[in-house]
This record gives C-alpha cells, structure tokens and sequence, in this order.
C-alpha cells in the first residue's frame, strides 16, 4: 500500500510516464505540486518568466520529440496566460498536458482570488479537459490526459487541480501503468484499392501532404508514394519537411504565398491525393475554386475532417503510415513523362522569384545565408508574419520536424519560447528562431529564460519596425491607408539583448555580414543576430484572402 | 476590400433531427455538448438530459435542424470524450413531442 498527497502522486505519474522537463511558472494554488516537485530528481523545472511562455515551450520539446510535452501554471492569471498557447497547440495538432492549480474545491463557486473557470475557458481549445476532484481521481486522469493528448489526431488536455486535492492524501496498491497511444483505426481495405486504382488512373495526379505526415512519422513512406507513382508532390505550411525541397517531385508550399507553378498544377490536376491535411484556408484558397478538375482521395486520423471542407471521392479514416503502408503495394510503378515534363515546363514558365537571394542584407537573402551556414540537423523555429513566409519559402527544408512554427493558430510570440523548448529537448542542436520586430516583442521575457539555461539559440531579428503583414495588406487592399501597423518609437535589440545577458551582433553595421552571421550560428549558446529589412518589402506572391489561388498578385 | 458575407442559414424546409447521445455523467459534460454546438455555429433547438437507471451514465436528446453541416456535427460530437454513442432518429421522435406541454 502507498500513500502520497495528491501533488506527489502528479510527479511520480509525470516520471513514470517519460516525462523529463516541466516548464511552468508557480504561484499560490500550484505551489504544493511545486513543492513535490521540488523533490524529483528527474524532472527538471525550467522557469518561463510568462506562462504563454511556458506553453510554448512545453509545445516546442513536443514539437521536435513528438511526445506529449508538460507546462504548469498556476490558477487564474497563470492558467489564462496559458490559453493562447493551449489554443495554439489545438490549431496544429500538437500534443500537450496542461496542469494548472486551482482554488479549494470548497472556494470553487465563490469568486475566490485568483479564481476562474479555466476548466470551462479551454474546452473549445483543448482536445479534453478534466477539473480534478479528489486525489484518488488522479490515478486515472493523469494516465487518461497522456493517453488522449497523443492518440489519433494529437493535441492538448488540461487538467486543472485544486489546491486541497494537492494536499489530499491518497492511499493506493499499485501505480497505473504509463499511457500508451489507442491502436489506430482499422483499415477500409475496399477504399484503399479504389484509392489506388485513381492513382494508376490518374493523368494530371498531384500529392498534397500535411502536417498528419509528420505526426504519424510517415514521411519516408509519403516519399516513396511520390516516387513510386510518379506524382508531384506539395506540402502545406505544416508539413515543410517531409519531402526535401530539393527532391525533384517536390513543387513546395501551396497556397496563399506559394510559388505561382505550384497553384498552377493543382489547377490542373486531375487527382488530389490529401495525405494528413485539412484543407485550409490559407492553402487552398476559395474552397469551390481548389483544384476544379481534379477528384479526391483524402486520408486522416481524424474522422470528422474528412468531407468538412472538400467531399472527398475515397475517404480513408486511418493512421496516415499504416495507410500508406497499405496502400504502396497495390500502386503502380509510373514514370508519368507527360505530366512530369508539363510539371516542369510549368516550373520554369512561373518560378518562384526570390530577389537579392544572394544579398545577405535582404531578405531572401538572410534566409539563404543562414542556411548555407548550417546543415539539416538544426532546428528552425519561426514567430508569426512576413519573416515566417520567407523563410517558409525559401529555407531548404530537408527532414521533418526541422521546421517549427505557429500554424493555424498564427500566434504572434511563438517563436522564441518555442526554439527554447526545442533546445531543451535537443540540446546537441543548434536551434534558429526567425522573428520579426513585432513578434519579437511579444514574448520578448523568455530572453531571460533563455539566458538563465544558456541554450544554443540563435535568434535572427528582421526588423522593419512595424506589423510587416499588416501593413502589407493596407498598402495592397486598404487603400494604402497605413494605420497602426508602423512603430514609432524604435527600441534597440542590440541593448535589450545585452541587458538579458544574451550576445548580439548587428548585420547591418558589419562590412561582411556574411562571415558575422556564420560565426554567430557557429560558436555556441544564445545569440541575437539582428538585421534591418526595408517596410517595402512584400511577401509575393500573394493571393488576396478569399479569391482563389491562382488569382495571386505579386512574384 | 469587400469580402462576400455568407447569407444567414436557413432553417425553413430543413427537417428537424432527433439525437440522442449516450455520455458519462460528470459535471461538464453539458458544457462540452453544448460548446461544441456553439463554437460551430449549429443551433439546438432542444435539449434533454438525465442520468440514466445505470447512474454512471446520461443519456441526452437534441433537436436539431437536418443541414447539409449535420453529418459534420455529428463526426464532431462522436470525438468527444465522454460521448459513448450518438444515434439519430427522425423528428417524429416523441421525447420532444410528449414534453411540449410544458412549453404551452
């Protein structure tokens, strides 16, 4: 027989199930399981200076390890400064356990200090929530929260602890045993056939892979699909990475900054073979206009988003690997010439146009030159905005899950706490974070987190001083009427990074930007590397929100 | 810019759909049902609830409109956690109909 408070039981469940690092912030309600945690000798608490903060780096170690990552915050304040990042880990399917502490159980009700229902607050934003009410629910909750946050489709689970359940002794037998995945759906093997029976039909076939391609770790196995079956291959936002860029089937990112050739092939496509994507928005433009020629075979974890945005003609509910894995012996092999060699002629006619890419003062530029600095083992995170697109568009993504950024939800902020996460969970690795002036500033604190575990973070600043995207989108469709998107003061990073302790350098003042750069991204621990990029510059192509892809303006 | 606002939904000619959910009865789970319902825009014009003989469980009955974005609601509400079963019956259902009384 054991016997443990609640708090304890929470860090022996947190050990037994992998866990190895917690970011978090403490306060009142929270601080008997900062108490027990303080005894763990295998946890290790990192302190985010915000709780949004803290989110986003339990999100950045889940995005690079692909497990079920931890934050903790305390109630009220703390727990809804986690919101945007519990929302955001929902948006890109990313696998979080959320623990917030809450007030007594007898004060719940009562308008106590620092009480909110942060239970009601994230059900639309969680995949499941739980309001933990006595110690003894723990044994089965906390299995219960790893369990669902990394099943089928992942995503995050807050389970929100009252302070006298913490405290509350527990007697038990035995601890639950580690949470394990739920196996996978079982396969339509009826669908796969017809699925592959469009394939070898198919003339004008076109491969669209999404972020459910890294998740399921499925890669390789999307690869050889393309390969085997001849098919040109485009990757969403969030799935940049599992086709290398360079691959010769590859036609990059679609959507709303996609090269003009790509948007140009969908349109002409005859199939469309949706591998763990959902049809969003941004990458497909005015739904009744994607791809009108082409029929659908869509494959996801996820039951529901089959149908949502596009009715698909073969709808295969299941994990995208073992899909795939079902589905590549009863493909054909096809060199596909016709469609190929109009693929490419197609590439050549409209590619995408990256001035100054050999400038490392511009923007294309930077972006080329911290890759030419780097190999494929490290990791590039990104804020939110026209830094995000650039580099989206122009770094040469080799591997999954060497590309993290802010999806769906778009969070402004992210980037930082995030390459913080990642480094924590791979410290051998060099970890870039791309931002831009105004996200920067939005978790800007976690500097000082950053400087405290002196993680080998390269922050690269392009500064424009402004909401570069907003003020894109005043000068294109607002009339040039520039309103609240331009800084007027114009802090200086330089100084705000050497006040956190963190070396910076400044390309802009530097006659060989270049060889400063490298040795930069080379010697090892934090660094900002700051360059100024001109308002002017505008993310193109562009399609303007809400007509359809192939009307872009731009590049 | 103008974007095209989308016409506000239509609910006259839609036949009215009886669901009846089977859930874990614990507090919140009338508020996951019932956000989820909101949160996509879908109106409920009706909603039942009481534990059932087996205490552990509740069952639930919604009247909805049959849209064209019902199969989605009802794919959506399947992936909630604590909803065991969905099944759907016509609005000649008479859960609705016997309580009108009440509603007079």
């Amino acid at each position: 027989m054991m016997q443990m408070t609640g708090a304890e039981l929470i860090v022996r469940l947190l050990e037994r199930q992998g866990i190895r690092t917690v970011a978090g912030i403490p306060g009142g309600a929270i601080l008997p399981l900062y108490d027990a945690l303080s005894g763990s000798d295998v946890i290790r608490h990192v302190l985010a200076r915000h709780e949004q903060g803290a989110g986003f780096i339990a999100q950045g170690m889940a995005r690079v390890s692909g497990r079920p990552e931890v934050c903790f915050a305390s109630s009220g304040p703390g727990a809804t400064n986690l919101v945007t990042a519990i929302a955001d880990a929902r948006l890109d399917s990313i696998p979080m356990v959320a623990i917030t502490g809450q007030v007594p159980l007898s004060m719940i009700g009562t308008d106590a200090f620092q009480e909110v229902d942060i239970y009601g607050m994230t059900v639309p934003i969680t995949k499941h929530n739980f309001l933990v009410r006595s110690a003894a629910e723990l044994l089965e909750v906390v299995p219960q929260a790893f369990r669902i946050a990394m099943s089928g489709r992942p995503g995050p689970v807050l389970v929100d602890v009252p302070k006298d359940v913490q405290n509350q002794l527990v007697s038990f037998e035995a601890y639950p045993e580690p949470a394990v995945p739920d196996p996978a759906p079982t396969l339509d093997m009826a669908a796969i056939e017809s699925a592959a029976k469009m394939i070898d039909e198919a003339e004008r076939p076109v491969l669209y892979l999404g972020g459910g391609v890294v998740h399921s770790g499925a890669s390789r196995l999307a690869v050889t699909l393309a390969e085997q079956a001849g098919l040109p291959t485009t990757m969403t936002l969030m799935a940049l990475g599992t086709m290398p860029v360079d691959h010769p089937l590859s036609i990059g990112m679609l959507g709303m900054h996609a090269a003009r050739y790509t948007n140009f092939i969908l349109e002409e496509s005859d199939l469309l073979i949706c591998v763990g994507a959902r049809f969003d928005d941004r990458a497909i433009g005015k739904a009744a206009q994607f791809c009108p020629n082409a029929r659908i075979i869509h494959i996801d974890i996820d039951p529901a988003e089959l149908h949502k945005i596009k009715t698909a003609h073969v709808a295969i509910n299941g994990d995208v690997s073992t899909v795939l894995e079902a589905l590549l012996p009863r493909v054909k092999q096809s060199l596909r010439k016709r469609w190929l060699a109009h693929v490419d002629s197609l590439k050549s006619r409209f590619p995408m146009a990256m001035p100054g890419c050999d400038d490392p003062r511009t923007h294309y530029g930077l972006v080329h030159a911290v890759a030419a600095a780097l190999d494929d083992e490290a990791v590039i995170a990104t804020d939110v905005g026209q830094h995000q697109m650039w580099v989206a568009q122009a770094y040469p993504f080799r591997r999954p899950r060497q590309w993290l950024t802010s999806g769906g939800l778009g969070t402004m902020g992210f980037g930082v706490p995030a390459a913080i996460g990642a480094a924590l969970a791979e410290p051998d690795r060099t970890v870039v974070c791309f931002t831009g002036d105004g996200s920067f500033k939005m978790n800007i604190q976690e500097l000082a987190t950053l400087a405290e575990e002196g993680l080998n973070v390269k922050i690269v600043l392009m500064n424009n001083n402004s909401l570069g995207l907003v003020y894109q989108q005043q000068s294109l469709f607002y009339g040039k009427r520039v309103f609240a998107s331009k800084y007027r003061g114009e802090p200086d990073f330089l100084k705000i990074a050497e006040g956190f302790g963190i070396a910076a350098v400044d390309l802009d003042s530097s006659p060989n930007p270049r060889a400063v750069l490298a040795q930069a991204l080379q010697s090892r621990g934090p660094c900002l590397i700051h360059a100024s990029i001109s308002r002017e510059e505008f993310v193109y192509p562009m399609v303007p929100p809400g007509a359809a892809n192939t009307e872009m303006i731009g590049g | 810019m103008i974007e095209q606002v989308a016409e506000p939904l239509q609910h006259q000619g839609f036949a009215k759909v009886v669901l009846e959910l089977e859930v874990n009865n614990h507090p919140g789970v009338m508020s996951h049902i019932c956000n989820l319902f909101a949160r996509r825009a879908f109106n409920v014009e009706g909603i039942l609830c009481m534990p059932m003989s087996d205490t552990s469980r509740s069952r639930i009955w919604l009247l909805v409109f049959e849209d064209q974005r019902l199969e989605q609601m009802v794919l959506q509400v399947e992936k909630l956690v604590d909803v065991l079963s969905v099944r759907r019956h016509g609005a000649e259902h008479e859960v609705f109909e016997r309580l009108e009384k009440f509603f007079d």
